[in-house]
C-alpha cells in the first residue's frame, strides 16, 4: 500500500491558499444532497458538525454522553495557542510553525504543521465572536500567557478553564444548527461499528446506550472525531468514558492507525494515593509559569518542605535547562521527574511525587495574583489532597494525558479508506512524537471549524448525484449483526471478574513497561501478558445485567476489549522504533545525559499500521517524512 | 471509615424505585465520593448484583455529568463541590448516606441515579448562542471588551450544566442555568444584535419543561460553581424590557438597545 499525504507542493507558506483553491467545491443548492455523520462532539466534533450544517449539508451527530457538552475538551483547562503576535515579542506564523515541530521532535508533516499555524488566528477571531469570554486587559484587549516548549507568550485563555469555554463555543453553535434543523443530535448514542461498501466508508451501526437499540445510519462520509486512547492506560487524565472504540472498530475495518507509541505523558497532575484510584488529575500546564519544581537535595529528607532551606532544594529544571527553565517542553519534565522519583528523591508519604512551589512567586506578586490566575486550579487540589496549596508546594507527578497517535489521515484529513475522515486527537496529524502545552484545542478547532469543512467537498464532490447507500443493504445488516454477537457473546460469558479488574490490569502492564520508558524486554513481556489477558477476559468477564437497557459495565466492557487490542499495537510499534523522540523514550537510545535520541536516518517515518487479524501482528506501511523547511536536530532547551 | 448507603434503585422509568442498604466496610478519607461507590460497584458484582447505574465522565468537576443528592443535598454537603469532587474525609465514620438521583419533573430518571438532561440542551438550542457562522468572524482585538464585562460574563459562563440548580429548587426551576448563558451572552458586545430576541426565546422555551422561579434561592446554594441568583434578577429585567420592545421586529430579532 502506498501513502500518499497529498500535501501540495509549492511554497510552504502558500500551500494551504493553493490548496484551497484546487480542492473541487459543492455548490450551495447542492450541500443539501449529502448526509455526513459526525461522531464525537468535542471541539473537533462539535465545531465541525455546526460549520458543516451551516454550509449546508445533512449532518447527523452522535455522542455517549448525555450531552454534546460534556466531552472531554471541556476538562482542558491551560489555553489555546495563536500565532497573533499580540505581545510583540517576535511570534509569528512560521515560530508557531517552527515551534510545533520542533516540539513535536520532527515526526510530523510540515505543511499539515504550517497549515495549523496558520488557522490559529482565525480560530481566535471566530471563537471571540461566538462570545468566548477569553480573559482580557484593563484595556479590553486579549491578554495572553506563555506555554511550554516556547519562548514567546501567545497562548489565549479563559482562567483555568479554556477548554470548557471553546467547548461550549462549539456547543452553542451546534445547538444553534440543531434548532436550524441542519443536525440530527443523538445523544447517549455509541458508535459500534463502521459500514465500508465498496471500500467507502458508508456509515456506521449505532447502540443507544439507553434502550439498547441497535441501528444502522448511513451517509455520503463519516467523520471520526472521538478523541484519544489514553485511556488505555487505565489511569490517565481522560474522562472517564474516553475510548478508543470508534476509531479501533474502523482500523479493524481496514483504516491505517498512526504512529500507536507517541503517547504523552503530562509532568503535573496529582500523585495516585491508593489502590481504588480511578483516574488522575490534571494540573495545568500554566502553573510552571509561576510555580518552581523541586525536590530536596537529601533523598532521605523527609522534613516538611517549608521548612526545608533553599540551599537544600535541587530546582533541577532550573539547573539541568537554564534557558526553558520550569517550562521546558511536557516530555522532557516528564522524564526528569520520573528520574529524579526513581533515584529516591520523591516527595510526599508514597514518596510519588516532586514538589511544584509557589512560594517565590506569592512572596513576588502576592497571593491576590496567583489567586486571580490560578484560583480554580488551588480549589480543586486542595479538594483532592486536603492540603492548601498557598500554604505547601502541590506534590505532582507525570500521567497518561494525550496520544499523538490515531488514525492515519492525508491531508485533507481523509484516512486510507475514502470517505473516512479522522479530525482531532483522533487522528495522528499534527503533533508529531510530542505535542505542546496549548495545541489540542488548537488543533481540534482548525481541524473542526476551517480544515475539514474546506477539504471534504474533494471527496464529495465526486459523489454528487449519488444516493447515501441503503442503511438496508447487506453490508450493513452484516455490521448489525456482528455488533449484537458480541453484545450477545459480552453478557454470555458470566465469568468471575469484573471489567475494570481487566481494564486495571491492562493499565499497570502498559505504565510498567511502555509508559515514560520503554525497552525491547519491557516490551515483549507486555505483549505477552496483554495476549494472555485478552485470552482471560473473553473467558472470565462478568457483565452482568442484558442489553435492552443501560447496562455500564457492559459499554465499558465493549471498550475494555478493543483497549486491549489496541495496547498490543502500541508495544509492537514501540517495539519497532528502535529510537527515542518526543513521547516515545526508549532506554537503549539515549545521550549519554539521558535526552531522547533520535535516528533521523532509519526512522524518520510515520509508521501507519494495518490490521490483520485479532492476536495477529499488525503489517506496517510507512509515509517517509520529508523536511524541507525546518533541519532536524536533537531538540534542547539548555 | 465504616459507612452505611441507603441508595435509591430504580430499573428503569416506569419501575417505582425503592432504597437498598449497602454497608461499606473501608471507605477511605483520600477517596472520592464516586471512587467510594466504584468499590460499592466491585463488591455488588463480585456477589452477582446488578452495580448502581450513575452517570459521571471528566471526575475533574468540570463536564457536569455526575450529580447525585447526598443526604438530600444536590453534590452533597461540601459548598462549591460537584460530586466527582466530593471526597470522603468530608464524612465521618459510621455515617448513613442517603444518594438518590436529581428529583426534578424535567429530568425523569433513567435508571438508578441516571436521570434525563436533556431539556437543557433544548433551552440552549432555542437561543443560547451568538449566530456567528464560520468564517464571518472579524480580527479579535477589534473589539475590546471591558475587563469587567468580561470577567462578569465569565462568572456566569462557568455553569457546567449539572442541574443541582433544579434538583435543588422546590418548583423545579431552571431559571439560574438559563439566566447564566443570558447573562454570559448578554454582557459581551458580540452578543447585543440577538440580546432581547435571545432572552425571550430561551425564557419561553425553558417555561416548557421547568416549574416557575419563586426567588428561594436554593439553587445558588446548590451550585457547584456559586452561580449567583443575580444573573436570575439580570434575566427577569432584560425579558421585561424585551416584552415591551416592537414585537414585530423583535421576532424578527432586529432589534439592538435603546
Amino acid at each position: 500500500m502506498k501513502l500518499e499525504s497529498r500535501a501540495p507542493t509549492g511554497p510552504l507558506a502558500d500551500k494551504w491558499n493553493s490548496h484551497r483553491f484546487n480542492v473541487k467545491l459543492v455548490a450551495p443548492q447542492n450541500r443539501r444532497k449529502f448526509d455526513i455523520i459526525v461522531v464525537g462532539t468535542g471541539l473537533a466534533g462539535a465545531s465541525a458538525a455546526a460549520t458543516l450544517g451551516e454550509a449546508g449539508y445533512n449532518v447527523k451527530s452522535f455522542c455517549f454522553q448525555d450531552s454534546p457538552r460534556r466531552a472531554h475538551s471541556i476538562a482542558a483547562q491551560g489555553g489555546i495557542n495563536a500565532a497573533k503576535n499580540y505581545r510583540n515579542d517576535g511570534d509569528s506564523v512560521h515560530r508557531l510553525f517552527y515551534d510545533t515541530i520542533k516540539g513535536g521532535d520532527y515526526r510530523a508533516r510540515e505543511a499539515n504543521v504550517h497549515r495549523l499555524a496558520e488557522i490559529s488566528v482565525q480560530i481566535i477571531d471566530q471563537c471571540v465572536a461566538q462570545g468566548v469570554p477569553f480573559a482580557r486587559e484593563y484595556s479590553g484587549l486579549l491578554d495572553n500567557r506563555s506555554f511550554g516548549g516556547a519562548q514567546v507568550s501567545r497562548t489565549f485563555y479563559a482562567r483555568g478553564q479554556t477548554g470548557q469555554q471553546l467547548e461550549l463555543g462549539a456547543y452553542q453553535a451546534l445547538a444553534r444548527q440543531v434548532e436550524a434543523g441542519t443536525v440530527d443530535l443523538y445523544t447517549r448514542h455509541e458508535m459500534l461499528e463502521l459500514v465500508v461498501t465498496e471500500g467507502r466508508a458508508a456509515g456506521i451501526v449505532v447502540r443507544d446506550l439507553v434502550t439498547g437499540e441497535i441501528t444502522s445510519h448511513s451517509a455520503h462520509a463519516v467523520v471520526l472525531a472521538t478523541g484519544g486512547y489514553t485511556n488505555v492506560f487505565f489511569l490517565s487524565t481522560g474522562a472517564k468514558g474516553c475510548n478508543t472504540t470508534a476509531i479501533w472498530r474502523a482500523h479493524r475495518k481496514g483504516a491505517l492507525f498512526a504512529n500507536p507509541c507517541y503517547t504523552q505523558i503530562h509532568p503535573t497532575c496529582i500523585p495516585v494515593s491508593g489502590d481504588y484510584q480511578s483516574k488522575l488529575t490534571l494540573m495545568s500546564e500554566s502553573l510552571r509559569n509561576d510555580g518552581r519544581i523541586w525536590v530536596p537535595k537529601d533523598a532521605n529528607d523527609r522534613r516538611s518542605p517549608g521548612t526545608i532551606p533553599e540551599s537544600e532544594r535541587d530546582y533541577y529544571l532550573e539547573r539541568i535547562y537554564p534557558s526553558f527553565a520550569n517550562l521546558v517542553p511536557r516530555d522532557v519534565a516528564s522524564r526528569a521527574a520520573k528520574r529524579m522519583v526513581d533515584a529516591g528523591f520523591g516527595v510526599g508519604d508514597l514518596k510519588n511525587g516532586v514538589y511544584l512551589d509557589f512560594g517565590t512567586a506569592i512572596s513576588r506578586l502576592g497571593r491576590a495574583t496567583i489567586e486571580a490566575r490560578y484560583g480554580n486550579l488551588f480549589e480543586m487540589y486542595a479538594n483532592i489532597t486536603g492540603e492548601d496549596p498557598y500554604a505547601v508546594p502541590m506534590r505532582i507527578y507525570p500521567a497518561p494525558h494525550y496520544t499523538m497517535g490515531g488514525l492515519w489521515v492525508d491531508y485533507n484529513l481523509m484516512s486510507n479508506l475514502p470517505g473516512l475522515y479522522v479530525i482531532g486527537e483522533a487522528n495522528f496529524s499534527d503533533h508529531g512524537a510530542n505535542r505542546l502545552g496549548a495545541s489540542a484545542l488548537m488543533q481540534g478547532l482548525a481541524d473542526g471549524y476551517f480544515v475539514l469543512p474546506a477539504t471534504i467537498s474533494e471527496y464529495l464532490a465526486g459523489q454528487l448525484g449519488q444516493p447515501s447507500p441503503d442503511p438496508a443493504g447487506s453490508a450493513f445488516k452484516e455490521a448489525e449483526g456482528a455488533v449484537r454477537e458480541r453484545v450477545g457473546r459480552l453478557l454470555g460469558i458470566k465469568g468471575s471478574r469484573s471489567v475494570d479488574w481487566f481494564h486495571r490490569r491492562l493499565g499497570r502492564t502498559l505504565w510498567e513497561h511502555c509508559g515514560m520508558g520503554r525497552n525491547a524486554d519491557g516490551l515483549k513481556t507486555a505483549l505477552a501478558d496483554i495476549g494472555s489477558l485478552r485470552e482471560e477476559f473473553w473467558n472470565d468477564v462478568r457483565v452482568l445485567g442484558d442489553g435492552e437497557s443501560l447496562n455500564q459495565s457492559l459499554e465499558k466492557a465493549g471498550r475494555v476489549a478493543d483497549f486491549m487490542e489496541l495496547g498490543e499495537l502500541l508495544c509492537q510499534d514501540a517495539l519497532h522504533r528502535e529510537e527515542s523522540c518526543g513521547g516515545h523514550f526508549r532506554e537503549e537510545h539515549q545521550t549519554p545525559d539521558g535526552e531522547a535520541m533520535r535516528d533521523d536516518e532509519n526512522f524518520a517515518y510515520v509508521a501507519a499500521w494495518e490490521f490483520k487479524g485479532e492476536g495477529k501482528p499488525a503489517e506496517l506501511h510507512k509515509e517517509e517524512l520529508e523536511f524541507e523547511y525546518v533541519h532536524p536536530s536533537q531538540r534542547s532547551y539548555k | 471509615m465504616k459507612l452505611t448507603l441507603r441508595v435509591w434503585r430504580q430499573k428503569g422509568p416506569s419501575d417505582e424505585g425503592r432504597f437498598e442498604t449497602y454497608d461499606v466496610p473501608d471507605a477511605n478519607e483520600h477517596m472520592s465520593f464516586l471512587e467510594m461507590l466504584d468499590v460499592v460497584n466491585e463488591s455488588l458484582i463480585a456477589d452477582n448484583h446488578d452495580p448502581i447505574a450513575f452517570d459521571h465522565d471528566c471526575r475533574e468537576g468540570i463536564c457536569g455529568m455526575c450529580g447525585i443528592v447526598i443526604n438530600g443535598r444536590p453534590h452533597g454537603p461540601k459548598k462549591h463541590t460537584t460530586t466527582c469532587q466530593l471526597h470522603m474525609r468530608n464524612f465521618s465514620d459510621g455515617d448513613e448516606i442517603t444518594v438518590e438521583p436529581w428529583r426534578a419533573n424535567a429530568f425523569p430518571v433513567v435508571k438508578d441515579l441516571v436521570v434525563n438532561r436533556s431539556a437543557f440542551d433544548r433551552i440552549i438550542e432555542a437561543g443560547g448562542y451568538v449566530s456567528a457562522a464560520t468564517g464571518s468572524a472579524p480580527e479579535a482585538n477589534s473589539l475590546p471588551v471591558p475587563k469587567a464585562d468580561a470577567d462578569l460574563a465569565m462568572d456566569a459562563a462557568a455553569c457546567i450544566g449539572c442541574g443541582a440548580c433544579v434538583a435543588a429548587c422546590p418548583n423545579g426551576a431552571a431559571q439560574l442555568f438559563t439566566s447564566a448563558k443570558v447573562g454570559h451572552l448578554g454582557l459581551l458586545p458580540q452578543g447585543q444584535a440577538e440580546r432581547w430576541s435571545r432572552v425571550v426565546a430561551m425564557v419561553e422555551r425553558m417555561e416548557e419543561f421547568f416549574g416557575s422561579c419563586t426567588n428561594y434561592g436554593e439553587c445558588e446554594q446548590a451550585c457547584p460553581k456559586g452561580i449567583s441568583v443575580n444573573f436570575i434578577a439580570r434575566m427577569n429585567r432584560e425579558y421585561l424590557k424585551a416584552k415591551f420592545k416592537d414585537g414585530r421586529k423583535l421576532a424578527r430579532g432586529a432589534l439592538g438597545d435603546e
